[in-house]
């Protein structure tokens, strides 16, 4: 590395007391310890918007939901799986979830690829006393994989798929993931844009627009695709 | 005759390396790209993931849990005969993918894409893809698997030649700036960029430029290997690295494939290969006897020719 700052490895559990996500800020480095469910869409469509209730042995046992489906399959006997890589899927796509999905799971931790948008974060994170982690890479899929102890439960894989199924697992240093968005809803995103964005002019100099435009094109380059 | 068992089991094991074993092309680009990034989080980033490819290695487990999209790329010899014919040739390739999908494993990414049917094997209407080509001589086949990314980094857009170098650098900084914040596309990134064709063949020269191309290769027109030096400077300039975090690393290589087009259009497409660029490939001889390599080997003289008739090797060799 040209330059090595080190980062402080900072272990934190599935189920954090408030004093222990205010302790945390943008760009922090976490490993976590304890139970981590996943969910996408299938996952969020069916809590949401089928209003189904999430499994009680989820919302118990954890606080950690993730944007994610691992690289798994069912192992030789019943109730057994080899799970391999974990990696997370774009979360973005969640944001009309959410808010609901927040409430009815109490989530404290969303763990993720890439963050929301920084409004998600103060409508719906900041009043609920959430934060986002981000993975890292992406992916450091086997890094993560290394960090699972164990298989709990997959729930609702038949209708679901094992894709979109909820994985509970049981981590144990499981990371690494930064802190993407602390408690007061700030975005780290959100500040390597903006800084980025300053020297954008520059480098599109001596480039020019396509003759074909295309429908709500901007060339507002402080723009985000989510 | 090319055995169909030993086209099965070898694709099979090229489904594990590519999950598994990061291409030694890249990881030396992304080593190097990481001795010279002076980002405090985009270092973090490169370290985390060189970490993650001896994990992966050592655990023998996926290196990233999104396995990607399996696809294969097979060439055939022009006197390569294959057991069975081509149709079991393609029934030895779904059938190692479904197989390596519950044996890696990998995640079963694929579905149908209205009704999101997963069979939870990779395998379903027109997945995995099979792609063919052709080489004048030999009686071999090069089995060429790649695991891509699905979701980010990858345009296409209809220029013009009014639109120039000026254009096609505007859209490639478009494509990295736009799929680059948040780290979308996952690099740094081998890019690959299509030029001219019809839109599905830029779209395919495009990405058959940045999976089937290794790091540090040069097109041999010798303008486009300048552009492919100028474009892997430039996008390693924005400011950006990985997750999009402030840094210098955006473009592990870039590649450029052209085709003839039609005479009023330009057509480009930009692909990102990502941090996990996931590709393996073998050659099978009519012997049975297989070789592993990394490097495809897809772009040669006879897929770029320009003629009506193809010039064998050894008189271009002659005229050099």
């Amino acid at each position: 590395m040209a330059t090595s700052k080190k980062f402080e490895k900072i272990r934190l559990n599935t189920s954090p007391k408030p004093a222990d996500l205010q302790k945390l800020n943008i760009g922090d480095i976490v490993y976590l310890d304890g139970v981590v469910y996943t969910g996408r869409e299938g996952v969020y469509k069916k809590v949401v918007d089928d209003k189904c209730p999430l499994p009680d042995d989820v919302v118990k046992a954890s606080a950690a939901s993730f944007h994610c489906s691992p690289a798994a399959a069912p192992g030789d006997r019943e109730g057994e799986y080899n799970l391999g890589a974990v990696t997370a899927t774009a979360s973005f796509r969640f944001t009309k979830w959410i808010d609901k999905f927040l409430e009815v799971s109490d989530a404290k931790l969303i763990i993720g690829k890439g963050g929301m948008a920084p409004e998600d974060y103060r409508n719906y994170f900041v009043p609920r006393g959430a934060i986002y982690l981000t993975t890292v890479g992406y992916g450091t899929g086997a890094l993560l994989g290394r960090g699972v102890k164990k298989v709990r439960n997959v729930h609702w894989a038949d209708e679901l798929g094992l894709a979109q199924a909820i994985w509970v697992i049981e981590v144990e240093n499981f990371g690494p993931f930064i802190v993407e968005s602390n408690l007061a809803g700030e975005s780290l995103f959100e500040r390597e844009n903006s800084k980025i964005a300053e020297g954008l002019p520059k480098i599109y100099e001596g480039t020019r627009p396509a003759v074909l435009k295309r429908f709500g094109e901007t060339d507002d380059r402080s723009d985000e695709l989510i | 005759m090319i055995p169909i068992e030993t086209i099965q089991s070898t694709a099979l094991t090229l489904m594990d390396k590519a999950a598994i074993e990061i291409p030694e092309d890249y990881l030396s680009g992304l080593q190097q790209a990481a001795d010279i990034e002076d980002g405090d989080l985009s270092s973090f980033v490169l370290q985390a993931m060189l970490e993650n490819y001896e994990a992966a290695k050592e655990d023998r487990r996926a290196m990233c849990g999104d396995t990607g999209c399996p696809r294969w790329y097979v060439k055939i010899a022009n006197e390569a005969q294959i057991q069975g014919g081509p149709a079991a040739l393609e029934e030895a390739l779904r059938s190692a993918t479904a197989e390596a999908t519950n044996g890696v494993p990998l995640r079963p990414n694929r579905v149908h894409p209205l009704w999101r049917t997963d069979h939870n094997n990779n395998v379903g209407i027109n997945a995995p893809e099979i792609e063919y080509a052709f080489e004048p001589e030999g009686q071999w086949i090069d089995l060429t698997t790649v695991h891509k990314g699905g979701l980010f980094g990858t345009d296409y857009r209809m220029l013009f030649p009014s639109d120039g170098i000026e254009g096609i650098k505007r859209f490639y900084l478009d494509s990295l700036v736009a799929f680059g914040k948040r780290g979308l596309s996952c690099q740094p990134a081998i890019i690959g960029i299509g030029l001219g064709g019809s839109k599905d063949t830029c779209m395919v020269l495009g990405k058959r430029a940045a999976c089937l191309r290794t790091v540090g290769d040069r097109n041999p027109d010798p303008k486009i290997a300048e552009l492919e030096e100028e474009f892997k400077e430039l996008g390693n300039n924005i400011g950006m690295g990985a997750m999009g975090f402030v840094g210098k690393s955006m473009v592990i290589d870039c590649h450029i494939e052209v085709g003839y087009c039609h005479t009023g259009g330009m057509q480009m497409s930009v692909h990102a290969f990502c941090l996990s660029s996931r590709r393996a490939c073998a050659r099978i001889h009519q012997d049975g006897t297989v070789e592993y390599r990394t490097d495809p080997e897809w772009f040669t003289p006879y897929q770029r020719r320009e003629t009506v008739e193809w010039q064998p090797a050894k008189n271009l060799k002659k005229s050099a």
